[in-house]
């Protein structure tokens, strides 16, 4: 015990060496500066644009990569506005026969549109050894053998960056990306539905790497239907009409990436070294990505080539009033660095947030769930020690759903191929959608931070309808300006009706078992299965959670084995289109392998999914989608679970923050008040010393008896008394 | 000696066989190539052809074991249990499912690995002699007994419990030292300084129980008795003899786990958030990255192996009457 | 309203080592050596006071494993002689012993001995317009009606008629426990004497800590009578359930995790080990090999392939199964057998030991000489010999096991995500620490259960070790 003292000692001296806060988790040099800080939790599989795919990867990739288009960072509904494109693109149709149609045409008569992008000019990539040049103009880093590689273990190693200006044929290099055979893009098979050229690229570009391989080279080949028209021009030529095809312009997959940096990564011993495109992003964006540690840290550096771009000046009402239109024109990005650091576990996440040292809580984070409370009519409530601290709590609804599917194969809630059967089994879903109270799941599970869903279509997103036009008929009504939800009694009677009366098959007797297959994260867990179960012992039928993992559970979908099963969606881009096709017979999960994992088919449903797909906003489009929902909601194939709320945790001093899961790209519009930080951390972080002194005392206590009774048995084994 | 870790070595080869064996069964009963190409093909918009494409790609698309479409020997070698498992035995580790060289990344994170596991390995080794040396040499009296039991108490408590109350404690509530995190370099102390403490802590019950009777086994024998009726002091007797004999077993019981020590700590390092090979292989097993998992296993045995080589060595060198032959 | 029994396979598994533990009990009543170390055991004050607990934790576990599943009513309009439906939802004799915590849900978070949720919520008022409330408990104190201000004195006065009932009962226990000891008492000294001894601690077996600690645990359980039914003593979790429910619900779990486990690698341990020891040669080098291998792969990795393997077994035979109890039933004991096999290595090293100096002991060579088949051998003379190594291995490893079980819980290799257990109730509970403000109640439950049942088996495994070790008596 003696020995351990001089061990406190040097503890203590070189705990306070460290200045007036102890546990301040970033280096001392860092202190003071225009950085913010926040965490991840999941590493980052890809970084790859045409391959990321995953919320958490968006958190970096949209920084770096500048797609043609970007959603406006404050307008809601979402609003398209060009990003690294001059202006929106043109897109002209035409029809058969090679005649542009008018803007009024049907979609039916379309047989090719043409998207033509014109870029901003005199934007630079980011500084990168790919793009290094010699003063002769050939590539620095082109032809590199392995003793150049010799040291190099990070991009840092090579010494010398260039950077070039951005050009057309950079966005259709990345197009041809797509097709690229190793790199499994997910929205190859989607893409080239419209763009037929790419599968043809994908077929010969296969053939090339079963031969080699080493680097494919993209470059020789072209694809019909993408051309440059000039340095700052491209062209894109659809089969048929896709309105949505400019959402797409606004995401990574089709970013500018530079021929260059696939010849730079595509040289032998680069991939050894983790010295891939996947992991090391080349963009024009107002970050780049200094440091790729994805086990510990990642970190995010202000493009010094960065063009600058001015803060939006308009906004949706109240965003004046919230303070977010003060920085209205100043040039972008605002914040220095970022640094991202691995929190794998919730609990030092949280608190290190409400020590101050992290300033927001992460987008797609689900570790401060605990600490939003929000009460079932939608206010917020934070602690008041939280609200002491200055966190503020800001929610949206995102454009996602989550909801438990009933399997239509499924004889049971399916019904089979007789009519009869069927329209019982209807009954037997809508009885169970009134069961089962998802207002009470929300409050109790996510702590409120969800909206009941009424359809498929999130609330923001053109087509879904307010107040009492938008509640489900079948399963809420509307009374004194609320949705109420239809009691147990009308569940009760609906399952008669099905042939269940009280639970029991009307002819064997038996009770009715109903199965949902979930993945334990999902619904599996104790509590949930509990409550779950709670929900249908009233009406006596026995509800059994099945929780596999997730692969068997993907098993179960795919061969239709499930009765029920929970899954969610969440919209690639803010248009009807992108969840109602959830639900599209072409789209069933058993027959055609698509995303329809309920397997539902419904013949005028698809007829006018198919007629509304390429409609234009507007009454028109608002009629057939209010009769595809009114279909959606007697046929009850889904109980339509919740719509999440985004929601975002942030100190008093992170400014211009706003909500939003579509935006993406939100981190040049944010601020930081570094004074206001540093006061904070300073006075939350006060260390607590008494416990040491406790300890140094508790040890003397400890020690002072011990060592009488040394000197006693010392002095008795001397004398000869020892044991 | 030489031929004799010669033949160890040797010996070890068909235990690594086994090892590999076994994980490969286990590992392809669970996850088939289909699994593993989804996981990692993400959710949304898979086709049935980007999964093939992968498999293709990735070598999952042979047979297990014996491919009878292959010509001589490539009936043995086409197979994925050849190109996955034996590959291994040159430290071909290949690529994990994110793409990442998995021997450059064990080789990055056994750094705060051992960071986190050496100063636990020999501050824990060095309390807890010390604390089971004091409770000898207060044998049989309260303090013993005080004693004893504060082991059993502390070793009947859950090392989740010391992690989470730990961090509770000293980061949240004391703002001692940060919550987690990890840094290269000198400025690690500052992260390391809890979780060592708090891993110390958790193993000090059971370990000083251990070696308190080692010592009292020591000190019941007959030289300690001529040692005393020699007259030497009791302090004498205890650190001078009985401390000398008593770390012979002590130590070699240890040099087996010192190669293990490389592994990292599970539960630790994920609550702390270092960037060592636990928290890899906790990431693997919940991403079911298998490539990474089946390398941690191989790893794992050798080390282990290695410990049982280094364990027959130290019995030479500090018991001259042990040869190795 | 009639029920269908169900028998579980730990279930089984458990009564056939309550079996085992009987005819244990029945042999060394015959057997002198064994009743000697046994009494061993007894004389030491920590044996007992542990023992007492740990059959109080045995006997939870015990009612825990009669599972039945209950009859539904009779439907409507249904057929007079329909076959009689059973619910899907597998029940215990615990369960409904805890009918009264089980069925009192709350609607989510209230701390231990509430009568009010922990977050305040927006409530209507009957008159119009919103108040933010916190709102009344539905069953937490709930006899109190409006009266919420007396639940300290209503609590205090349950306390102490608890305790003094505890006391009443407990003197009637020692009353008896002196009555039988003093006709024990060959020489006949009396009551009086008896008392006496059993005050200071002089009697043979530690029956003074063991009184004492079954004070404790009367204490404990009439206290639990006496107010659980009325408050949440532990508080509720999320979807409101009590905790103390949970925890006693736990209890088996650790149980079945802590004995099958040793009880299913037994047979293999103890026939490899004999047999490698004895046999020599070949068969002793195939079966080093296997353990070799096994030992050489790191433990949490094994466990976590195999633990997935067997989940994907499981998922693809529904049809096994006919409620959800019998699935995660399945998985339990599936935990077990992979525990066991990681685990059955060292038992199976020791007793490869001792066997190899016991073939050539004399009487051991003699046997041999005159002709004896070597299964007699092993079964008459090395295997009586290696019990006690066998017994302190049983006895050592349950503490290790509770514990592990709670950290494979954690990482998500463990039970059942729906099986009750200290691993789940800690994984759910580490969420709740980081609220604000902080719910704590369920993982203190957890630690106390935990540690008490830990603790308890670790000074009883150090006690029969002692007695039961040849080197340390």
């Amino acid at each position: 015990m003696l020995r351990r003292f001089p061990l406190l000692l040097v503890f203590c001296t070189f705990l306070a060496a460290c200045g007036p806060v102890w546990n301040d988790p970033y280096p001392a040099s860092e202190q003071g500066r225009n950085i913010m800080y926040s965490a991840f939790t999941d590493r980052p599989k890809h970084l790859d644009p045409v391959q990321s795919y995953s919320e958490d990867e968006a958190t970096f990739l949209y920084q770096i990569y500048e797609p043609p288009l970007q959603y406006h960072y404050l307008k809601r509904p979402y609003t398209l506005v060009p990003g690294s494109a001059a202006a929106m693109p043109v897109v002209r149709r035409y029809d058969e026969g090679g005649r542009e149609l008018p803007v009024s045409a049907p979609a039916s008569q379309v047989a090719m549109s043409v998207y033509e992008i014109r870029i901003r000019p005199g934007i630079l990539y980011q500084p990168h050894p790919a793009l290094a040049r010699r003063a002769d103009g050939t590539l620095r880093y082109a032809a590199l053998s392995a003793a150049d590689l010799e040291d190099v273990r990070v991009l840092a190693d090579f010494a010398e960056t260039g950077t070039r200006e951005l050009e057309a044929g950079d966005f259709v290099h990345q197009i041809k990306r797509l097709a690229h055979p190793r790199l499994h893009s997910p929205i190859f098979e989607l893409i080239a539905e419209y763009l037929p050229g790419l599968k043809t690229l994908q077929k010969a570009l296969a053939a090339e790497a079963a031969r080699t391989s080493g680097a494919l080279d993209l470059e020789r080949h072209t694809v019909p239907g993408i051309e440059i028209v000039d340095r700052h021009t491209y062209r894109i030529t659809l089969k048929g009409a896709y309105p949505q095809f400019l959402y797409w312009l606004s995401m990574p997959f089709f970013a500018p990436v530079p021929p260059e940096a696939d010849r730079f990564f595509g040289q032998p011993g680069m991939a050894e070294r983790n010295l891939t495109l996947d992991w090391w992003p080349i963009g024009t964006g107002p970050y780049m990505l200094s440091e790729n540690n994805p086990n510990a840290r990642m970190v995010l550096a202000r493009n010094p080539n960065f063009r600058g771009e001015g803060f939006p000046c308009e906004g949706e009402p109240g965003d004046r009033e919230a303070g977010l239109l003060a920085d209205c024109g100043k040039t972008m990005p605002f914040i220095d660095k970022v640094v991202f650091t691995r929190e794998r576990e919730g609990i030092p996440y949280w608190n290190k947030f409400l020590q101050g040292y992290y300033d927001a809580s992460g987008v797609s984070s689900d570790n401060f769930d605990q600490a939003v409370t929000m009460t079932s009519q939608g206010e917020v409530s934070l602690s008041d020690d939280m609200r002491d601290q200055g966190i503020q709590l800001l929610t949206s609804v995102s454009p996602s759903i989550f909801y438990l599917g009933f399997n239509m194969l499924d004889s049971v809630v399916g019904g089979g191929p007789d009519a009869e059967a069927q329209a019982r089994a209807r009954k037997l879903r809508q009885a169970i959608s009134v069961a089962l109270d998802m207002d009470e799941f929300v409050s109790i599970f996510l702590n409120g931070r969800g909206v009941t869903a009424m359809h498929p279509i999130p609330p923001g997103i053109f087509g879904a309808r307010e107040g009492e036009a938008g509640i489900n008929p079948v399963v809420y009504e509307w009374r004194d300006g609320h949705a109420v939800r239809r009691s147990k009694d009308v569940a009760r009677r609906l399952l008669a009706e099905a042939g269940y009366p009280d639970g029991r098959d009307a002819r064997t007797g038996e009770p009715l078992i109903l199965n949902l297959d979930t993945t334990p994260g999902g619904l599996g867990d104790k509590a949930r299965s509990d409550w779950l179960a709670k929900q249908f012992r009233e009406l006596g039928v026995q509800f059994v959670v099945r929780a596999t993992d997730y692969n068997r559970f993907q098993d179960k979908i795919r061969e239709g084995n499930a009765q029920l099963f929970f899954f969610g969606w969440n919209a690639d881009y803010p248009d009807p289109e992108n969840m109602l096709f959830l639900l599209h017979g072409a789209q069933a999960k058993v027959k055609e392998s698509g995303q329809n994992a309920a397997n539902y088919v419904n013949a005028e449903y698809d007829r006018l999914f198919e007629k509304m797909k390429s409609m234009p906003d507007g009454a028109e489009r608002q009629a057939v989608i209010d009769r595809m929902v009114a279909i959606l909601q007697q046929d009850a194939p889904w109980i339509f679970g919740f719509h999440p709320k985004a929601y975002s945790l942030q100190h008093g001093w992170v400014l211009n923050r706003k909500t939003g899961s579509m935006v993406r790209n939100t981190l040049k519009y944010q601020r930081i008040d570094i004074e206001r930080r540093d006061a904070a951390r300073g006075q939350w972080n006060r260390p607590i010393v008494w416990p040491l002194m406790l300890l140094a005392a508790l040890a003397a206590a400890a020690i002072a008896p011990a060592f009488v009774h040394y000197r006693r048995r010392e002095r008795a084994t001397a004398l000869g008394g020892g044991r | 000696m030489f031929a004799y870790v010669l033949r160890r070595l040797l010996y070890a080869l068909p235990i690594l066989i086994g090892v590999n064996l076994v994980t490969f069964a286990l590992f392809f009963v669970v996850n088939s190539p289909d699994d593993m190409a989804r996981m990692q093909l993400g959710v949304k918009r898979v086709t049935p052809e980007a999964i093939e494409r992968w498999k293709v790609e990735r070598g999952y698309d042979r047979p297990l074991f014996f491919n009878a479409a292959a010509q001589g020997s490539g009936q043995v070698t086409e197979t994925i249990f050849f190109q996955k498992s034996l590959r291994m035995f040159t430290f071909d580790f290949g690529r994990a499912d994110d793409g990442r060289d998995i021997a450059q990344e064990m080789r990055d994170r056994m750094g705060p690995s051992l960071a986190l596991a050496l100063p636990t390995f020999i501050l824990g080794l060095f309390t807890s002699v010390t604390f089971a040396l004091i409770l000898v040499f207060f044998r049989a009296s309260y303090l013993d007994f005080w004693g004893v039991v504060l082991c059993v108490a502390m070793m009947s408590i859950s090392s989740l419990f010391y992690i989470i109350g730990g961090q509770w404690l000293v980061s949240k509530l004391w703002a001692l030292v940060p919550i987690s995190g990890y840094a290269p370099g000198l400025d690690a102390a500052r992260f390391l300084v809890l979780p060592v403490a708090i891993s110390v802590i958790a193993g000090v019950g059971s370990n000083a129980r251990w070696y308190r009777t080692i010592f009292l086994e020591e000190i019941s024998r007959d030289y300690v008795r001529t040692a005393r009726a020699k007259g030497l002091s009791e302090r004498v007797v205890l650190f001078r003899h009985v401390l000398k004999n008593a770390m012979i077993p002590i130590l070699t019981g240890v040099v087996v786990v010192i190669p293990l020590l490389f592994m990292g700590s599970l539960l630790v390092e994920s609550f702390f958030g270092i960037p060592g090979l636990g928290s890899y292989t906790i990431d693997a097993i919940n991403a079911q990255d298998f490539a990474v998992v089946r390398a941690m296993v191989f790893i794992g045995s050798v080390l282990y192996i290695v410990g049982l080589i280094l364990t027959d060595i130290s019995y030479t060198l500090v018991d001259p009457r042990v040869r190795l032959e | 309203m009639g029920f269908l029994p169900v028998l579980l396979w730990t279930d089984v598994l458990f009564f056939l080592l309550l079996a085992i533990g009987a005819a244990t009990i029945v042999h060394v009543r015959r057997e002198a050596p064994l009743r000697a170390a046994w009494r061993r055991v007894g004389s030491r004050p920590s044996g007992m006071a542990s023992a007492v607990i740990l059959l109080a934790f045995l006997a939870v576990g015990i009612i825990d494993s009669f599972h039945f599943r209950p009859q539904l009513p009779v439907a409507n309009g249904a057929a007079e002689n329909a076959p009689a439906a059973y619910s899907s939802e597998v029940l215990s004799a615990l369960d409904v012993l805890l009918a009264p915590l089980r069925t009192r849900v709350e609607k989510t978070y209230s701390a231990p001995f509430a009568t009010e949720l922990y977050a305040r919520e927006t409530v209507e008022l009957p008159g119009g317009g919103q108040a933010r409330i916190y709102p009344r408990l539905a069953w937490g104190g709930s006899h109190l009606g409006e009266a919420t201000g007396e639940r300290d004195a209503d609590v205090a006065r349950r306390i102490a008629t608890g305790v003094a009932g505890a006391m009443e009962a407990w003197l009637a226990v020692v009353a008896i426990l002196v009555v039988i000891l003093a006709r024990r008492r060959r020489r006949g000294s009396g009551m009086l004497e008896a008392a006496r001894a059993l005050w200071r601690g002089e009697t043979h077996l530690a029956w003074r800590a063991a009184l004492v600690t079954f004070a404790c645990v009367l204490v404990v359980t009439i206290l639990a009578i006496k107010l659980a039914p009325h408050y949440h003593v532990f508080g509720t979790d999320k979807v409101g359930q009590d905790v103390f429910y949970l925890s006693l619900k736990s209890v088996r779990t650790a149980l079945i995790i802590g004995t099958l486990t040793t009880l299913v690698m037994l047979p293999f341990a103890v026939a490899l080990g004999i047999m490698a020891g004895y046999l020599g040669g070949w068969v002793d080098d195939v079966i080093q090999y296997v353990y070799t291998v096994l030992n050489a792969i790191p433990g949490v990795l094994l466990i976590a392939a195999a633990v997935l393997m067997m989940q994907v077994v499981i998922d693809t035979h529904p049809q096994w199964f006919s409620t959800a109890a019998e699935r995660a039933d399945a998985r339990l004991l599936a935990l077990c057998l992979i525990l066991g096999i990681t685990s059955w290595t060292g038992l199976c090293r020791l007793l490869r030991g001792e066997t190899l100096k016991l073939r050539e002991l004399e009487y051991v060579q003699a046997a041999r000489a005159f002709g004896v088949g070597t299964s007699a051998i092993l079964r008459r003379h090395v295997l009586p010999n290696v019990m006690h190594i066998v017994l302190i291995a049983l006895v050592m490893d349950f503490s290790g096991l509770v514990l592990a079980e709670a950290v494979l819980s954690y990482v998500g290799i463990g039970v059942d995500p729906t099986t009750i257990s200290f691993g789940t109730m800690i994984n759910m509970a580490r969420a709740e620490l980081a609220r604000e403000p902080m719910v704590w109640w369920s993982l203190m439950a957890a630690f106390a259960f935990m540690f008490v049942l830990v603790l308890s088996a670790n000074l009883f495994a150090d006690v029969v070790r002692d007695a039961f070790d040849p080197r340390r008596s």
